[in-house]
């Protein structure tokens, strides 16, 4: 069974996969719950958030791991100077910046284990019906091994992952995708793996196990939403080691400090040197960013799609190729009837009323369309078969590739027929009919426009002959021209892969606006575009569902399998759609982007805040030793303390008023690079430089009301 | 003349000459380092010290040439002056003190000539022309070469070489240095400035004081002392001294000499990664903190804040009558920023704002435009980091030049960020808490302090001038500033080369819409602004306890 080489018949069998008409951009509630920051979220995550100031777990940030050691040491130095309220607050709030800090991993962690526990659900256990030659054993799941061979039958959960090797059966895959309308899952082609977890509803099939228990599919999935496999992305360690050498440069800032401090005759205490380290290190983005990791995986399993690796969403923002099958993807699964062109000597009237009388009996929505355009176009009601007398149907089939009807009226027999070129012509030679020439030159020129012609004829009083054509059309999808647009000023380039001959797949290529495209690709095509692309230090991203597709999803950077897919496909792609559209693999790309854009924005915003702490905490420390240092307090906070205080309460504020950004991401539009640094760094650059001098200055307002301060 | 009207003449000559010569002189440069060809002279180079120049060395061997070469520079340096007044022309004076000796040797090999000694008091002939001249020509020759190396890392693919070192070298030396210098030097000589090898003229001056009045080989010290972006100055009063520096022409031939290949390396940058544009953004950002530098220092300056420099007309007090305070605030700027450390007037009369902003150009890690060579690998690395920030903002893994900035890259960028602030924080600290600071203080207070910053601020950034009044021949600030120098010379060229070498064995990511792009003003507004909020901010509270003290108070 070729994949990539669909049969070019005028008529193909219809074969709709389950979302293949969702449209573009299309959210469903799925089966995870909604993705926006509930604020209760924080309340029911705070034991979560106390349990990770084990230092164990802290030191994998560092950033947050160094202001904890402070928040140790001020608490310290309180407890010996229990007298000093300012050392007790300052404590209070350092361990509060690190709490914070925790508490949005919590949060984003909260989410995925939400959505773990409705998995585990759907894996209770399961008896399997194993077949041992002839006979059937019941065993349990968990003891199954790669290789048994299972019975299902309609009622059974299905106990493993596998392929189904014998019978074809309806499957209930909600537990799954969330989506209720059942699948059709049948033995060899493409749609033959079954998902341990699921539910046969009809009919019987035996299925081979290809996975081990415990590393089913459903336990996977477990794994990734819970954020148990989660790594640290490429990405994500380097700006870690980032953050780790401003962490390092500002420790120094502050302890080579205390001598020059010491000569100024203004010696510092260690609550303040670490109150001023806490406020110059970048704890905003240190808090954040795994909170922001996580939500971004998140955010791709809100979409029903399952990211195997951190990594793959990482290079779905880097993509710069992506491989789009034409069918589903660009176009509409099927071709709609477009234009009836008569021969000469008839009216496009004429050729709408027979097409649509042959067309009743065809039930592909290739049929249904030639019914629907006769309709809109020239106004002709649409018959029930019932309605005709003496109408004797002929359905369409795949061996005659014709539909049509014979019908007796007033008397007079007439007998309409449209199918493929081919097989109408030898109907009307067969019947001693004529075949004008120019439906052959009608024909060839629907052909060049990328279109699929279909013959109408007729056999009445004046014999038989070919009325005229019916022009089929691929549609492509609304929206799409729009969506590569985007992806083009993105810095996308976009390809289509196509089964089709060159000149149609030209045609469908200009008429979605893709860059380029594929004809008549082969498995080997595909594998060598990408392996083209990839030399040239491109990344690519493609959606595939066929076991022929497997090589070409390993290869790429980003392979998206469909979940309707073969699980030799599923094992190859580093992505899984459980919705099975393979539009999404746009939405997947911008998810990456905004995963980086995120991270890249808390921290120009935490770095640009250290220049009002600076303002608010070097006057607090030194002016009493140098007056003139008072003019840099250009705020006019109160009292030192007061100043003090004030940026650490905001430094630890931020972090809250930051977690619904860093879960939710921020905006992102498809614009190219040169709009979204400009926007962002003004939002998060600029922001980030002068938000903290209001909040301080807020903050210090306040603080100067309590009494015994300012 | 106006004395502001003056000014502005001067730095808009400047600006003009700069314009005019950077691109030929960038562009010859761009040929020079990747010429297929061998000069006779070079030949017999590579022949007497047995090198390949066509060998082609992956980042471990060029650096461990590098360091070996560098090695050997401070060895003979140091025995050099150990063995003075045994060498012939040594105007009778004593060997160098051992302390004192390591400190001169590592300051010259480190380019950063910073002198605890007193040039005509203490250093014979050959000592300065054997020894410091020569020095003055291989270490920067050694500073562009590493630029050179890192510029392939960006410019090659796949390949993971960086060039020979033994050719860059000589090619510095034979096509660049040399040769300019040469010119320059006849030029500073036509202005007046003094080349000989004559003894010292001893005279009774006017008030019956006797004073020896040494001669030397001045003009081309001179001209390769700016060229090179080195600064150690035959006479101690440097560029001051009316023998090296007689008038106001030579003044500004000073100046454009000791910008000129700062400000042209963009161009051979952009030539060799086959982007000019790429060069003017990185050319951009150097010359608006630069010109930002010019700008502020000068305005201080013409305030002269205080009483006596209010009654004088002037704050004249440290400056030469003969350059004013407009040419003294450019030249200062501009040897702060290029971490050259020749000057025309004592730093630590400059007014204490304008004190900070000199300080303040040295912290930025001398990358505005920086030392031959050296300040174009540091604006690089500060391009990496910005990009590495930036490149996230725009939603891909960053890339520069179309090399990926993955976890490898940053590590070392990171690494290169941290040395400076650490080597001069650390050592002002350890100076001011053991005491040596104070003692070595001529002022009390902020301005005291001001002094030792400023000194392991120079050393770490191998810049070289100082706030006069520190009293740096001492055992411990010889030995802690001499160690201090090659640590900030030598610690970041490893991370230099390593990241080059990364670099270099990546395939190039191709340009697309969604790339960062970095040749625009936009990114030039970026680095400037990460330049200054991640290594400027570092340094403020240090530098609120000294020149902000100072100045803000007053």
């Amino acid at each position: 069974m070729t994949n990539a080489k669909k049969p070019e018949m005028s008529t193909p069998t219809p074969t709709l996969a389950p979302h293949q008409d969702a449209p573009t951009g299309h959210q469903k509630k799925g089966r995870v719950g909604g993705g926006l920051f509930a604020p209760e979220q924080l309340v029911t995550s705070l034991p979560d958030a106390f349990r990770k100031l084990d230092p164990r777990v802290l030191v994998k940030s560092p950033v947050m791991f160094v202001v904890e050691i402070g928040s140790v040491l001020t608490t310290g130095l309180a407890v010996t100077d229990p007298g000093d309220w300012f050392g007790w607050v300052i404590a209070a709030w350092l361990w509060l910046t690190v709490i914070f800090a925790n508490l949005a991993e919590a949060v984003a962690e909260g989410r995925g284990k939400a959505q773990a526990d409705t998995l585990r659900k759907a894996k209770t256990d399961t008896v399997a019906r194993r077949l041992a030659g002839e006979a059937e054993e019941r065993v349990p799941g968990t003891e199954l091994h790669v290789g048994d061979l299972v019975v299902c039958e309609a009622g059974d959960i299905i106990p493993g992952d596998g392929d189904v090797v014998e019978g074809v059966a309806s499957v209930d895959e909600s537990a799954i995708t969330g989506e209720s309308a059942p699948v059709i899952r049948e033995s060899g082609g493409d749609r033959s793996a079954v998902t341990g977890g699921t539910k046969v509803l009809s009919d019987r099939i035996v299925i081979k196990i290809t996975t081990k228990p415990g590393e089913t599919f459903i336990d996977r999935m477990i794994n990734l939403v819970e954020g148990a496999a989660r790594q640290k992305t490429p990405n994500e360690i380097a700006l870690n080691i980032l953050l780790a050498a401003l962490t390092i440069v500002f420790l120094l800032a502050v302890v080579t400090l205390q001598p020059f401090a010491i000569y100024a005759g203004a010696e510092q205490s260690l609550i303040v040197l670490t109150a001023l380290l806490v406020c110059l290190i970048p704890t905003t983005i240190g808090a954040l960013l795994s909170a922001i990791g996580i939500a971004g995986m998140d955010r791709l399993v809100q979409r029903n799609v399952l990211a195997m690796s951190g990594r793959a969403v990482e290079a779905a923002g880097d993509v710069s190729t992506l491989l789009l099958d034409k069918t589903g993807t660009i176009t509409l699964g099927n071709r709609q009837a477009a234009e009836f062109v008569p021969v000469s000597g008839t009216t496009a009237a004429e050729v709408a009323d027979a097409a649509q009388l042959s067309s009743l009996a065809d039930e592909t929505p290739e049929g249904r369309s030639v019914v629907v355009l006769a309709k809109e176009t020239y106004g002709l009601r649409e018959r029930h078969e019932g309605e005709l007398d003496h109408a004797e149907w002929v359905p369409f089939t795949a061996q005659t590739r014709m539909s049509g009807v014979d019908l007796v009226e007033n008397g007079a027999h007439r007998k309409v027929r449209k199918g493929a070129g081919g097989s109408v012509i030898s109907w009307v030679r067969e019947r001693g009919g004529s075949v004008s020439e120019d439906s052959a030159a009608l024909a060839d020129r629907i052909s060049e426009e990328g279109g699929t012609p279909l013959l109408v004829a007729v056999e009445d009083a004046d014999g038989a002959r070919v009325l005229g054509v019916i022009h089929l059309k691929d549609v492509v999808k609304e929206g799409m021209r729009e969506r590569f647009e985007e992806l083009r000023r993105m810095g996308i380039k976009t390809v289509m892969i196509t089964g089709d001959n060159p000149l149609t797949a030209k045609a469908i290529a200009e008429e979605a606006g893709v860059d380029d495209f594929l004809a008549e690709a082969t498995p080997e095509d595909k594998m060598a575009l990408i392996k083209r692309e990839q030399a040239g230090g491109k990344l690519v991203a493609m959606t595939g569902d066929g076991t022929n597709d497997a090589p070409a999803l390993a290869q790429a950077d980003v392979g998206v399998a469909m979940n309707t897919g073969t699980s030799a496909a599923k094992e190859a792609g580093n992505m899984v759609d459980l919705d099975s559209n393979p539009t999404k693999l746009i939405e997947v790309v911008e998810i990456g982007k905004q995963l980086l854009i995120t991270r890249g924005a808390l921290t120009t915003f935490s770095i640009a805040n250290d220049v009002a702490k600076y303002f608010a905490i070097i006057p607090a420390m030194f002016a009493a030793a140098y007056p003139g240092l008072d003019k840099l307090n250009i705020m006019g906070l109160a009292s030192a303390e007061s100043a003090i205080l004030s940026a650490v309460v905001f430094n630890a504020l931020i972090i809250i008023a930051l977690v619904p950004l860093a879960l939710k991401g921020v905006q992102y539009r498809p614009v190219n690079a040169d709009k979204m640094l400009r926007r962002n760094l003004g939002i998060y650059g600029l922001g980030g430089l002068i938000a903290p001098f209001i909040g301080i200055k807020l903050i210090d307002l306040l603080i100067s009301l309590l009494p015994g301060i300012g | 003349m106006s004395p502001v009207l003056a000014d502005v003449l001067q730095v808009s000559a400047l600006l003009v000459a700069l314009a005019l010569v950077h691109r030929p002189f960038g562009d010859y440069m761009a040929a020079v380092y990747c010429s297929r060809k061998h000069l006779r002279v070079e030949r017999w180079i590579y022949r007497s010290v047995g090198a390949n120049p066509d060998a082609e060395m992956r980042w471990p061997a060029y650096l461990r040439a590098v360091l070996v070469f560098s090695a050997v520079g401070v060895l003979f340096l140091y025995l050099l002056q150990r063995v003075q007044d045994k060498l012939p022309l040594s105007l009778g004076f004593k060997a160098i003190t051992p302390d004192q000796a390591f400190n001169t040797a590592a300051s010259f090999v480190s380019n950063t000539n910073w002198q605890s000694y007193s040039g005509e008091s203490a250093m014979g002939h050959v000592t300065q022309t054997m020894g410091l001249a020569v020095q003055n020509f291989v270490s920067a020759a050694v500073g562009i070469a590493v630029a050179v190396a890192l510029v392939r890392g960006f410019a090659r693919s796949r390949t993971g070489e960086l060039g020979n070192f033994w050719a860059d070298l000589v090619r510095g030396i034979v096509r660049i240095l040399v040769p300019v210098s040469v010119i320059a030097a006849i030029v500073l000589v036509a202005l007046g400035a003094v080349q000989n090898f004559g003894d010292i003229h001893h005279i009774t001056t006017l008030t019956g004081d006797k004073q020896g009045i040494s001669p030397g080989a001045m003009a081309s010290q001179e001209a390769i002392k700016d060229l090179g972006t080195n600064g150690g100055g035959y006479a101690n009063a440097n560029s001051s001294h009316p023998f090296e520096n007689p008038n106001g022409f030579s003044n500004l031939l000073e100046i454009f000499l000791l910008l000129v290949i700062p400000f042209s390396l963009p161009r051979t940058f952009g030539k060799m990664v086959g982007s000019v544009k790429q060069g003017y953004a990185i050319l951009a950002a150097m010359a608006m903190i630069w010109f930002a530098g010019v700008v502020a220092v000068t305005i201080l300056e013409f305030q002269h804040p205080g009483t006596a420099s209010q009654a004088a007309g002037g704050a004249m007090e440290g400056k030469e009558q003969r350059f004013g305070e407009g040419a003294s605030s450019l030249f200062s700027v501009s040897t702060t920023m290029t971490s050259t450390g020749s000057v025309n007037s004592f730093h630590d009369s400059f007014s204490g704002l304008s004190g900070g902003v000199l300080l303040l150009g040295m912290m930025l890690g001398e990358i505005a435009p920086g030392g031959v060579g050296s300040g174009l690998y540091g604006m690089l690395i500060m391009a990496v980091i910005a990009v590495f920030i930036a490149g996230l903002m725009v939603g891909r893994t960053p890339e520069y030049l179309g090399k990926k900035i993955g976890t490898r890259e940053i590590k070392l960028a990171a690494c290169y960020i941290l040395i400076s602030p650490a080597v001069a924080l650390i050592g002002t600290a350890l100076a001011m808490a053991l005491g040596k600071g104070q003692s070595s203080m001529t002022n009390v207070g902020a301005h005291g302090f001001s002094e030792v910053l400023y000194a392991y601020t120079s050393g770490a950034n191998n810049n070289g001038s100082a706030f006069a009044g520190f009293a740096a021949n001492t055992p411990y600030h010889n030995t802690a500033l001499g160690l201090c120098m090659l640590l900030g010379r030598f610690l970041p060229m490893v991370f230099v080369l390593a990241l080059a070498g990364s670099l270099t064995e990546q395939k190039p990511v191709p340009v697309t819409a969604g790339t960062l792009r970095t040749e625009k003003p936009l990114f030039t507004g970026l680095l400037v602004g990460a330049i200054l909020i991640i290594t400027g901010l570092t340094f403020f509270p240090a530098l609120a306890l000294g020149p902000l003290a100072e100045g803000l108070t007053s």
